[in-house]
């Protein structure tokens, strides 16, 4: 059976539909590349898919439990890489990591930390003040907290590699290829350079219902 | 081809704004009628025929105007807290639009009630305005109002600005009890001992009446106001999503 | 547990990296023992009257004060929403947030308060009620506070806003803590007034968390 199954998933945002009917099944070691225009709805749908956002239509499920209903199960394994870097500028960048283990319940000893550090290659920065590091390496950073916290199983990552250059981007190829090999699955938004090998793609734009449908066929509809 | 939240039948076909507009339409006349009849009644009553007040004579008399509408302040906010707590659980997209509606009258209700107070304590104290526990209470009602309409325009997405504004509602509902007693508590605790209390003394029933008639015609009168803002705001955002369609039928 | 203390650890790490917060809200605090009197005039019997209400007026607005960037940070920087997804309910994270924010901001109004009581000639019948009073009310400020903040993250003109919400909701904490103060400075029994304050404090300690984090889930849809 899939790990992950979505069905018939909708967005709606500012009165707009942004995508519907969506339909698609990962299993493990799956990745999957959101593909679409600016504005099409990739963010939305990762955001959908990590349950910022309620779903106007369709469900989500996670090793066959709908994730609305269990919850927990899901965000366990389930870990979100959105486009703000979620860092808080005074405190050191270990320091930074060390909350997001600890929050997430994963290992928070130095050396697992380090590890995670070191995968994205700032490991000799990690006592540094996170507002001293540059806009690509924030994004590291960022990046090192799925990798810190050992998830079970999904990465959800919205525009993984902007402000990256090329031998940070082989370093983030290679910790995600690293973890689709522990069965984790991963769904990237990007329009950046990024290689998945073996990814799914997820056209969001052509799941865009035409004008019509967006607004339904009675003008009643619009107003709903 | 996506099909709007699939939460039950009955109370998502009223969510149809055409059904509301037929509705709203056919019942109308009816409120208004209602309106005209109990406020003609209630006032011919409370003003004309009723007794006066052995202690505050005629001033009582402004009494049925100013309790009824103390009364219409609270249901008004009520009102905010279903309609937000429907709008927040359901996502029934009337309940939305019925709390925007809602506040600015329930905020004008309040208003009258306090400038009614006014009125009233002039003669009865010799001030505009004492500090006693019901016209403590409805001003920091009116405060909540005001702060109700202040977040639901604080923000650019209409749809965040609705479910803040739902969730204060329901907040407000619930410390508004504990509001209320807390006042009464500070007033008892303050009160200089000769002064009488503005609800009139004793309710003789040909005192009753007129204010169970007026009280009628406030909220007949707020069904009256809040259609006409509902069906205005659903006009509105009609023009809007048809505006949006053209703008969605062009090219990108 | 574990996020709870998390949070707890790193928002007071924070407050004391950043520093300065404490110090701000104690001297407001004690800016307004200063306004009242060059507004009122010195006269000692006045102040002694008005001393009660004054403290906890001011206590009010400088946990408001203070309050605006509770979450604030979090929003812009998107930890917010990494709170949100966290395994253990975002309702924990938020009360840790709450106990910083008192521990940064109305526990030190408590430790200033007797300063406040000097300047503002309060008779020494009110200090040991003003100070419990101060104590076990300090905390239902920050925390109902705290679904304002929530209710307001991202909007503009957060601040004043927030004011203007918050401040009917503190009138309970206001009219019980100005009065156990005056009940013992008029020889009355406070006890009454503290058990309210008390009663509030729990109340909102155990239920502001879960509308702050509903308020927070709502803000980022």
């Amino acid at each position: 059976m899939p790990k992950l199954h979505v069905q018939d998933l909708a967005c709606r945002r500012g009165g707009r539909i942004l995508f519907a009917s969506l339909d698609f099944s990962l299993s493990e070691g799956d990745a999957a590349l959101a593909l679409g225009r600016n504005g099409a709805g990739k963010s939305s749908l990762l955001r959908v898919l990590a349950g910022l956002i309620p779903p106007f239509t369709g469900t989500i499920e996670w090793n066959g439990e709908d994730v609305r209903r269990e919850p927990y199960e899901f965000r366990s394994a389930m870990r979100y890489v959105g486009h703000a870097d979620g860092l808080q500028t005074n405190l050191t960048v270990i320091q930074n990591l060390h909350y997001w283990a600890a929050l997430y319940r994963a290992s928070t000893s130095r050396d697992a930390l380090e590890k995670a550090l070191a995968a994205v290659g700032l490991d000799d920065l990690a006592d540094l003040p996170a507002r001293m590091l540059s806009a690509g390496q924030r994004r590291r950073l960022a990046l090192a907290r799925p990798i810190a916290t050992q998830p079970g199983g999904l990465w959800l990552l919205d525009e993984p590699t902007v402000a990256l250059d090329r031998p940070s981007i082989a370093k983030i190829e290679t910790a995600i290829t690293a973890f689709r090999a522990t069965g984790g699955i991963v769904i990237a938004s990007t329009n950046a350079p990024l290689t998945l090998p073996d990814a799914r793609e997820i056209d969001v734009a052509a799941a865009m219902p035409t004008p019509e449908d967006a607004f339904g066929d009675a003008f009643e509809d619009a107003l709903l | 081809m996506a099909s709007p939240n699939p939460s039950g039948g009955f109370f998502h076909r009223l969510a149809n704004p055409a059904r509301f507009q037929r509705l709203s339409a056919w019942l109308m006349p009816w409120l208004v009628l209602i309106t005209l009849g109990c406020f003609g009644a209630g006032l011919y009553y409370g003003l004309y025929a009723s007794p006066i007040d052995y202690q505050q004579k005629d001033t009582v008399r402004i009494m049925y105007v100013h309790v009824p509408a103390a009364w219409l302040a609270m249901m008004s906010y009520s009102t905010l807290a279903i309609s937000g707590f429907v709008a927040l659980v359901w996502r029934h997209p009337l309940a939305d639009i019925a709390g925007a509606a809602t506040a600015p009258i329930g905020a004008v209700f309040t208003f009258l009630a306090l400038f009614t107070g006014a009125i009233w304590g002039q003669p009865t104290w010799g001030t505009w305005w004492v500090w006693d526990a019901r016209l403590t209470s409805v001003l920091i009602l009116f405060f909540m109002f005001l702060g109700y309409i202040a977040i639901r325009n604080a923000f650019d997405d209409q749809a965040r600005a609705g479910r803040a504004a739902s969730l204060l509602a329901i907040v407000g509902v619930v410390i508004l009890p504990i509001i209320k007693f807390s006042v009464d508590w500070w007033n008892t605790l303050h009160q200089p001992a000769s002064v009488s209390k503005l609800s009139g003394s004793s309710m003789d029933p040909a005192m009753l009446r007129p204010l169970l008639i007026m009280a009628v015609a406030y909220m007949a009168l707020f069904g009256v106001l809040l259609l006409l803002r509902m069906r205005l705001e659903l006009t509105r955002r009609r023009v809007e999503a048809l505006q949006m369609a053209r703008a969605g039928a062009a090219t990108p | 547990m574990n996020a709870f203390m998390a949070t707890l650890s790193r928002d007071l790490l924070i407050a004391r990296r950043e520093g300065g917060e404490s110090l701000l809200a104690v001297i407001f605090f004690v800016l307004g023992a200063m306004l009242f009197p060059l507004g009122v005039g010195p006269e000692g019997k006045l102040l002694a009257l008005m001393a009660a209400g004054v403290i906890w007026v001011m206590a009010l607005l400088a946990t408001l004060l203070a309050l605006d960037r509770l979450f604030q940070a979090d929003w812009r920087d998107g930890t917010l929403e990494l709170m949100a997804l966290a395994p253990d309910s975002l309702t924990l994270v938020v009360a840790a947030k709450c106990l910083a924010h008192w521990l940064v901001t109305g526990l030190p109004m408590v430790i200033a308060a007797p300063v406040m009581a000097l300047l503002l000639n309060l008779p020494p019948e009110g200090w040991p009620p003003l100070l419990a009073a101060l104590l076990i009310g300090s905390p239902a400020l920050s925390f109902i506070g705290a679904i304002c903040a929530a209710l307001i993250v991202g909007a503009r003109r957060g601040g004043v806003l927030m004011t203007l919400l918050a401040l009917p909701l503190y009138i309970p904490t206001l009219i019980f803590g100005a009065g156990a103060v005056q009940a013992a400075i008029g020889g009355f029994d406070a006890s009454a007034h503290l058990a309210a304050l008390g009663a509030i404090t729990l109340a909102a300690i155990a239920l502001c968390p879960w509308a702050a984090a509903a308020a927070l889930r709502q803000a980022m849809e």
